[in-house]
């Protein structure tokens, strides 16, 4: 397999804006949120990579880091080879016809007094792709097969007029229209009733044979990255805390930060009802996190070595990655 | 557990809206029994929240409920006054809501909104007592005593969602609704909201309604379920009969839909289509226009809630003759 995109030493600090009486009061003391802490990860051609953790873990943040919709502290990230933070204005244009992004929110991410018809078609008039008969044709085909269908009757609606599932449907097919190979897809079914989730992992699963596509899956809720993703990153304030295929990350996770995030996991099923209690505690502030392993306040197994040593990202079975001081 | 706490009885609640009637909830029955907690389950717009509202007389204006009654300890809490639902109020049955930063007073601290909540129902207890009364509930709810002297901004999520549950026991009530209470919450924190929540059922004998559309939480609380669709309670069972076999093709569809982080699935089960519209609907199951097993007699009558088998109940004229699910065969 091809490696499509590469993140290396990636990191994202966001200054801590203070009001002025507090300047004055505390005197300047630059503070900055460790919102993506030196993270390196790669996704393969046709891969579908999970980016999972709680809110605050940066995982938001990377996503928008690969497509340059905010622009890295530092770090490298390589688009087929090349890196893309050195590239022109002009050259990021061109390429955001291959990457995409989908949002959480379909209604915020649609402008209200752009018909369906003209919000699928934007994109090709920003990269004036076909005249716009073309584009009403390619507007059409796509729409029938991402579901929105009667095509020509949804065309001229605008969205307060459709449903939630399908204004998602719309994000999806404007995101597809110009024939992307690479989605982030940020949290697409979070705000969707439990039905339309389904139908929405579904059609993701289609268009992905059906365009070749590849996509960074950033989600709160495991179930669903186990059930889309080939393989899952778990970040924890910033960093990776493990990574693996799917199969090994469910069936043998390392990290405890991992254990706990899936034993907390509510089970849709009575019979399978957790006994035990988990770990207590809440994700710490990104502002100045805890020192070492930023996940020791909250570990049952932390030795004093974790509260002052960063533990490395390391290979513990092929292709399994864990950064837990416990697993050398 | 078979003491009936409260009884809804053909409960109807409608929204006039300028293009029509919206039907929230229709002629809904439904018992609680005492240190039982019930799952109110469906997705959003099936009236869940509506009926929970209901329950302490508080649907708000436009809405209005039409007919029934909610018999709480012998007496209908729809026909008292005023004055004698602000004592049920907190004092019997508490409300909790999905989001703590909008229940909690931003301006007050934590101290000053457990003192208002006990002198509301107790104006003589000394402020002392009072104090040591919320102190005892923090305890109970493993938060640090001073952070009642702090306000809602200083806490975190989970903490917030914690005082929210404490503001509703301080009273000692018998019934806690409870509307989407983990909806703002990280997984972990959740997950320690239902250790506690199962935790302080046994040590209060609480009687808990659960109103969600979380498939995955409800089935680590309920001991009952009943599943909601277009504003009609369309199944209600053990939570046992509802996840492993449920009669109506919505709860059918509505379980498997959701993955399942301890199985290996190939394909979801999808249900196309939308959810109903509420105004001015037509006669027959609201459900018909997404059921793969409609019959004639869906679209022109609307189904009843029946008992079949062991107490669960389905609302679906696909039993009418037939004994066992259709999947099932």
């Amino acid at each position: 397999m091809e490696e499509l995109i590469r993140a290396d030493n990636l990191t994202k600090e966001f200054p801590v804006q203070k009001s002025f009486v507090d300047l004055l009061l505390a005197g300047y003391k630059r503070q900055v949120v460790h919102a993506v802490d030196n993270i390196s990860f790669n996704i393969m051609k046709g891969e579908v990579l999970g980016l999972a953790g709680e809110s605050g873990s940066g995982k938001s943040t990377t996503g928008r880091l690969l497509l340059r919709l905010i622009e890295p502290t530092s770090g490298t990230i390589l688009y087929k080879g090349r890196d893309i933070t050195s590239f022109s204005t002009r050259e990021m244009e061109r390429l955001r016809e291959r990457i995409q992004i989908v949002f959480q929110d379909p209604n915020s991410s649609l402008n209200p007094r752009m018909s369906v018809g003209a919000a699928i078609a934007h994109p090709l008039q920003i990269h004036k792709i076909g005249n716009s008969r073309e584009q009403k044709g390619m507007v059409l085909s796509l729409m029938e097969k991402v579901g929105l269908t009667p095509a020509d009757f949804l065309y001229k609606k605008y969205p307060h007029q459709i449903s939630g599932g399908q204004s998602q449907r719309v994000v999806l097919a404007r995101a597809l229209i110009t024939n992307p190979e690479f989605i982030v897809a940020d949290e697409p079914i979070a705000m969707a009733d439990v039905s339309v989730r389904a139908l929405i992992l579904e059609l993701m699963k289609k268009l992905k044979s059906e365009f070749n596509l590849t996509y960074l899956f950033i989600t709160h809720d495991l179930a669903t990255a186990k059930y889309l993703c080939d393989r899952i990153a778990v970040m924890y304030l910033g960093r990776i805390v493990e990574m693996g295929s799917r199969d090994e990350l469910f069936l043998h996770p390392h990290h405890p930060y991992t254990k706990a995030l899936l034993e907390a996991v509510p089970i849709p099923d009575p019979r399978q009802r957790r006994r035990e209690e988990v770990v207590r505690g809440e994700i710490p502030s990104a502002i100045e996190p805890p020192p070492g392993c930023h996940f020791h306040p909250r570990c049952s197994h932390a030795i004093s070595k974790c509260k002052s040593h960063r533990p490395p990202l390391r290979e513990i079975t092929p292709r399994h990655l864990s950064a837990c001081i416990l697993d050398g | 557990m078979d003491e009936k706490i409260l009884e809804i009885k053909n409960l109807s609640i409608e929204y006039p809206i300028s293009i029509g009637i919206v039907q929230a909830v229709k002629d809904v029955s439904l018992d609680l029994h005492r240190g039982e907690a019930l799952g109110l389950v469906g997705e959003s717009g099936c009236g869940k929240s509506t009926l929970g509202l209901s329950i302490l007389n508080m649907v708000r204006p436009p809405g209005k409920i039409v007919s029934g009654k909610i018999v709480y300890r012998g007496k209908d809490i729809l026909s008292m006054r005023d004055r004698e639902i602000l004592k049920i109020r907190g004092q019997n049955i508490a409300m909790v809501f999905q989001n703590p930063l909008t229940s909690l007073n931003p301006l007050f601290r934590i101290d000053r909104q457990f003192l208002e909540t006990i002198q509301q129902h107790e104006p003589d207890v000394p402020k002392k007592d009072a104090l040591r009364r919320a102190e005892r509930i923090l305890d109970a709810l493993g938060i640090e005593q001073k952070r009642l002297y702090e306000y809602p901004h200083q806490l975190s999520g989970g903490m917030r969602q914690r005082i929210m549950i404490g503001l509703g026991l301080i009273m000692n009530p018998d019934i806690i609704i409870a509307d989407e209470p983990t909806t703002s919450l990280d997984v972990i924190v959740e997950a320690g909201f239902i250790d506690l929540l199962n935790k302080l059922r046994k040590e209060f004998n609480l009687s808990i309604i659960l109103i969600t559309h979380n498939l995955g939480l409800v089935a680590e609380i309920a001991d009952r379920i009943a599943v909601m669709y277009g504003g009609a309670i369309v199944e209600e069972g053990t939570a046992e009969q509802i996840y492993h076999d449920p009669l109506h093709p919505y709860t059918y569809g509505l379980i498997n839909c959701v993955p399942n982080i301890n199985m290996d699935q190939q394909e979801l089960i999808t249900m196309p289509g939308n959810p109903p519209d509420l105004v001015n609907p037509p006669p027959g199951c609201r459900f018909e226009d997404r059921c793969p097993y409609v019959m004639d007699i869906c679209k022109e009558q609307f189904p009843p809630l029946l008992s079949h088998r062991d107490g669960q109940k389905s609302a679906c004229w696909l039993y009418k003759e037939k004994e066992a699910a259709p999947w099932k065969s």
